[in-house]
């Protein structure tokens, strides 16, 4: 698999970056080449592998279902680029 | 050509939990923007997801419900896309491995029973709300987390539907035994419950599909009905015309009545899901699902044939009976103080239905508990009421919420007018008031009014007031 | 007393408990060395002196009233910058979060702080634990104190250098595929991860979920054992947090010599020795090798196969996780967002376009990828079945021995600037330390020698999950064979 500009620019607008012409380019080339490096683990069997397991065996974690003190209004919005009354403010969602 | 439709339906329905499903932040509708939200459902870098467990024991009993099939590993996803009351960039939700499988909802239409399978049942969070406020040169929308990490489960119905009123039949069943079985308070309007339908008609005999829709937008069972009557129309019309159907998603317009498709994205979605590596597998042990199969109520439809063996009603009014949890309780619980269970469900069926619908209240809201109404019925039964009085003391209480007695007294529906009952009266109230006795005899007769006043008072409001008048002034000598 | 900054945690507490030497005059030696070296080495993004200072004066005042105190108390320790703080500035080094204040602590601050520790600062890393040089800083690249002419190390570089040129005793940094070990090998010094799930992720920034873990950096392994001991425990925060007491405090290892039975067995993987080790790592961890075998252990040669695949499936599962853990930098809730966009897609695009700078791009681009439809089962799928693989030869190896050992780098530290234009070249050099990660086991580096330039070397520990007391007695043990600087 070689990684083309046009599929760097697909899986960039997937993930919301804008990239530029000289961006695609270098990504493209280099991504080709990891792309090839990683292609080699087609080639380790795992047909004995069946089951999706996590990293360490743990025993179940629950939170009980007891309401915990939310942050104020003002703590939540601290951080936002852009804010009106109680809310983020955002570019308008059509 | 005649055809068919092939509808199946997706329904999310909120749990009903106090905190959200992955962090302490409540649940409770309606608070001010921005109000219930943490780090957590904030998505703030850093923070990890905890699985509410009373979340997973709802959904269970969801599944149990159906008659689904619980999976003992099911595994939580990402879904990943990007919208602005989405705070992560993903959704936690439950993708090839759900926690329920299979079972079925049994629908009632024209006096038929008819089962429509369920595919799956899976856990989600919820995402926020953006709002989109009118004006000239608004160029913004405004985001409010507080529903982001509302636990809800998700019910895939099987393509068996076959017409919008089964569609709607499929809704109310489903709402109940979600009611029933205390799993969500499902109700549209608070957003507890969101339907989207998928939808393709057919020639009558093909076996293959024919190409889907999805509708979404719907805010009401009924406007479920209506949008898919709506799109089977405009998809015969096509076919009919020559045309072929567009697979795509299409909004319901409540104002113009009309489907309309979403405005298409900029290419299409890739939600590239993959096991949520924050959360472990989730396991249920067959012990911890026992304990969630004894702690299931009676479901509606048992219960409605129930009522009908035992009760020796009609599948009418069984099933209006049943139609709820709390009528049902209700219903059982008058009917054990007064047991005519024909008279009981009537006047439930017809006057305490037509007081909820006036007054948009649930039973639960009703001023008149189940014990009072018994003890209306008695009256009436007894014929110390007609029906007529029976129907305005019912009217009463459920204005007042005072007991029969209280209404009936007060109105004067039933007087005491038993001499020697009222005499005994009249004879405690005298002696009780040695003041005033000497007073009226002194010649203060504006006193009478005093003495038939507290003697009313006395018997309860009972007591006939002309009655007592002339016994007042016998005992006081004139 | 000599420069207290240059001692170890294990001797500045028996100093501070002695009341020979106060927290304020150990943290006042570490922010005078920050003064001096700090701005060249970039090795902080941001200092602390006000806050270490006036919970140094605390710990002093407890100790004066005979109060008891944490098992920290007055120790000067620096953070990664990818852990939340508070109200302080923690920006994951990068241009996206330069402005972001948390309005929480992660988990590990909250048990630091309760310790008494010295929060003295925050370090620079490369952005978003991506990186193995500390070069992919948008706060500019950490210099290695041994070189400045050399990089430190990634992607804890900072807390690395700030150990290494005595500006902390302690730090704390993030080991996702060997951004500790790494480092403690380039500097010289020791790092330390534990087992997966050991030390709570919470308010640990999320790189890659299943491999992130919290790590300590020290100038030898007994304060390693120290710091792991207080930052490590179940948190109910987070789900993969692991319920039972992995550290036995106080130290049963400090007693006497380190107690490992003669009948331990050292496993070499031969897949270790293949192509790309230098000639001088090579010597000098086979120098280390053969010095436990002379003190009576058992070492013999160990396979596993799958190794050779690690970069590999590394690269493919730690680019998924972290394309969907970097969605949420969008520009809506916190962090920075363009002026210069004309509808909500363009906000997306352009914000996280400038607040990411390549390698975020790059990793993302290639995580969105393999989890894409149509080529999810190939890369992502098939990586994590690779990966279970490995777990099974790491359990069948550890049936037959009880440590593995081996270099922890392919080289000593290269220049700034040698690797940067090749993003492959730059993996490999995390090609012994991130079957630890993908296999969640703990594993130590310690310095095993210097080459001809004077550049530090490391070898790694290896053992199996939940054998972190044993694999730091191991260290223990190897230090006290002699192995020197």
């Amino acid at each position: 698999m070689t990684f083309q500009p046009s599929d760097v620019e697909r899986y960039a607008k997937l993930a919301r970056l804008a990239l530029s012409e000289e961006e695609k380019a270098r990504f493209a080339r280099e991504l080709s080449s990891v792309l090839e490096y990683v292609g080699q683990i087609q080639k380790v069997d795992t047909s004995g592998i069946t089951e999706y397991e996590t990293v360490v065996p743990l025993p179940p974690a629950w939170r009980e279902d007891v309401v915990e003190p939310s942050l104020s209004v003002e703590e939540a919005l601290a951080n936002a680029p852009d804010r009106k009354d109680n809310f983020f403010k955002v570019p308008r969602v059509l | 050509m005649e055809y068919e439709s092939v509808i199946g339906l997706e329904v999310h329905a909120q749990l009903d939990t106090a905190a959200k499903i992955f962090c302490g932040c409540s649940t409770e509708f309606g608070a001010e923007g921005n109000s219930q939200t943490c780090p957590i459902c904030l998505g703030m870098p850093g923070v990890l997801p905890v699985l509410n467990k009373r979340a997973v024991e709802l959904a269970l009993r969801s599944i149990l419900a159906v008659g689904g099939q619980v999976q003992p590993k099911s595994i939580f996803a990402r879904k990943n896309y990007f919208y602005p009351d989405l705070p992560k960039g993903y959704q936690i939700s439950q993708y090839e491995r759900p926690l329920g499988t299979g079972g079925s909802v049994t629908v009632h239409l024209d006096g038929l029973a008819k089962r429509v399978g369920i595919t799956r049942i899976h856990l989600e969070e919820d995402a926020g709300k953006s709002f989109h406020p009118e004006g000239r040169a608004i160029e913004y929308s405004l985001v409010d987390v507080n529903r982001c990490g509302v636990p809800l489960i998700e019910i895939v119905s099987e393509p068996e539907i076959r017409s919008p009123e089964e569609a709607y039949a499929y809704l109310v069943a489903l709402k109940q035994i979600l009611q029933y079985t205390e799993v969500s308070r499902a109700d549209m309007e608070k957003g507890k419950l969101r339907c989207d339908a998928n939808v393709s008609v057919r020639p009558k005999g093909q076996k293959e599909f024919g190409t889907k829709t999805e509708l979404k937008n719907m805010n009401s069972f009924r406007a479920v009905q209506k949008a898919l009557e709506v799109e089977i129309a405009r998809q015969i019309k096509i076919i009919d015309s020559g045309g072929k159907v567009v697979q795509e998603t299409l909004l319901w317009d409540e104002d113009r009545q009309a489907v309309a498709p979403m405005r298409a994205k900029e290419f299409s979605d890739d939600y590239r899901y993959f096991p949520e590596p924050d959360l472990l597998p989730l396991e249920v042990s067959m012990d911890w699902l026992e304990s969630v199969r004894k702690g299931l109520p009676e479901l509606p439809e048992a219960r409605r044939r129930r009522f009908i063996e035992v009760f020796s009603l009609s599948d009418y009014d069984a099933s209006l009976l049943t139609s709820e949890r709390a009528i049902a309780d209700y219903y059982e619980t008058a009917v054990g103080l007064y047991p005519n269970p024909k008279m009981v469900a009537n006047w439930i069926n017809v006057e305490v239905f037509r007081f909820l619908k006036e007054k948009k209240i649930f039973i639960d809201d009703l001023k008149v508990p189940a014990a009072e109404l018994a003890a209306l019925l008695k009256k009436l039964d007894s014929s110390s009421l007609s029906n007529t009085m029976a129907k305005e003391v019912l009217a009463a209480m459920v204005e007042t919420g005072k007991t029969v007695e209280a209404v009936v007294a007060q109105k004067g529906l039933v007087q005491e007018s038993d001499e020697a009952v009222l005499d005994g009266w009249v004879r405690e109230v005298i002696s009780a008031f040695p003041k005033q006795r000497e007073s009226y005899k002194a010649g203060k007769k504006q006193l009478l009014g005093f003495f038939v006043g507290e003697t009313v008072k006395k018997s309860g409001g009972k007591a006939n007031p002309k009655l007592v008048s002339t016994l007042v002034k016998k005992h006081l000598g004139e | 007393m000599g420069e207290l900054n240059r001692k170890k945690a294990w001797e500045l507490l028996s100093l501070l408990d002695t009341k020979e030497i106060s927290a304020v005059e150990l943290t006042q030696s570490c922010l005078a060395e920050i003064d001096r070296s700090g701005k060249k080495l970039n090795s902080f993004i941001t200092v602390l002196s006000d806050s270490a200072l006036e919970k140094a004066r605390e710990v002093d005042v407890k100790r004066s009233k005979g109060l008891p105190v944490g098992r920290l108390a007055g120790v000067p320790v620096a953070v990664k910058d990818i852990l939340c703080t508070k109200g302080v500035r923690t920006t994951c080094g990068s241009r996206i979060l330069q402005n972001f204040f948390p309005p929480y602590d992660a988990t590990v601050i909250r048990k630091l702080k309760e310790a008494d520790a010295v929060v003295i600062g925050k370090t620079n890393m490369d952005e978003f634990a991506m990186g193995s040089s500390t070069e992919h800083s948008a706060f500019g690249p950490t210099l290695n104190p041994i070189d400045p002419a050399r990089v430190p190390g990634g992607s804890s570089g900072g807390s690395a250098a700030a150990v290494t040129a005595h500006q902390t005793i302690l730090a704390l940094g993030t080991d996702t595929g060997g951004s500790v070990r790494q480092p403690a090998s380039l500097c010289g010094i020791a790092g330390f991860r534990p087992t997966y799930g050991a030390v709570s992720r919470y308010g640990l920034v999320a790189f890659a979920s299943s491999l992130d873990q919290i790590s300590p950096f020290a100038k030898d392994a007994r304060d390693l054992w120290l710091i792991s001991d207080v930052i490590s425990g179940h948190d109910r925060r987070d789900s993969t947090s692991i319920p039972e007491r992995l550290f036995d405090y106080p130290y049963s290892g400090f007693k006497g010599k380190a107690g490992l039975p003669k009948t331990t067995r050292f496993g070499i993987p031969k897949e270790f020795w293949g192509e790309g080790l230098a000639p001088e790592v090579r010597e000098a961890v086979r120098g280390t090798i053969d010095k436990v075998s002379k003190a009576g252990y058992e070492v013999e040669e160990v396979s596993l196969p799958a190794l050779s695949a690690g970069i590999a499936v590394y690269y493919i599962i730690c680019t998924a996780e972290a394309s969907s853990n970097l969605a949420r930098y969008d520009g809506v809730k916190y962090g920075v967002r363009v002026n210069d966009y004309a509808d909500l897609f363009e906000m997306y695009a352009k914000t996280r376009a400038a607040g990411f700078g390549a390698e975020v791009k790059r990793r993302i681009i290639l995580g969105t990828y393999v989890l894409s439809a149509g080529y999810y089962d190939a890369y992502y799928l098939k990586a994590q079945k690779v990966r279970a693989v490995m777990k099974k030869e790491f359990a069948e190896v550890f049936k037959k021995v009880d440590f593995l050992l081996g270099p922890t780098t392919p080289s000593a530290a290269f220049k700034l600037g040698e690797k940067t234009d090749d993003p492959l070249e730059m993996y490999l050099n995390d090609i012994y330390t991130v079957p630890v990660n993908l296999v969640g086991v703990p594993a130590v580096s310690i310095p095993c020698g210097k080459n001809r330039e004077g550049l530090p070397m490391g070898l790694q520990i290896i053992g199996p999950q939940k054998k972190d007391e044993i694999v730091l007695k191991a260290a223990i043990m190897l230090e006290s064979l002699g192995i020197k600087l």
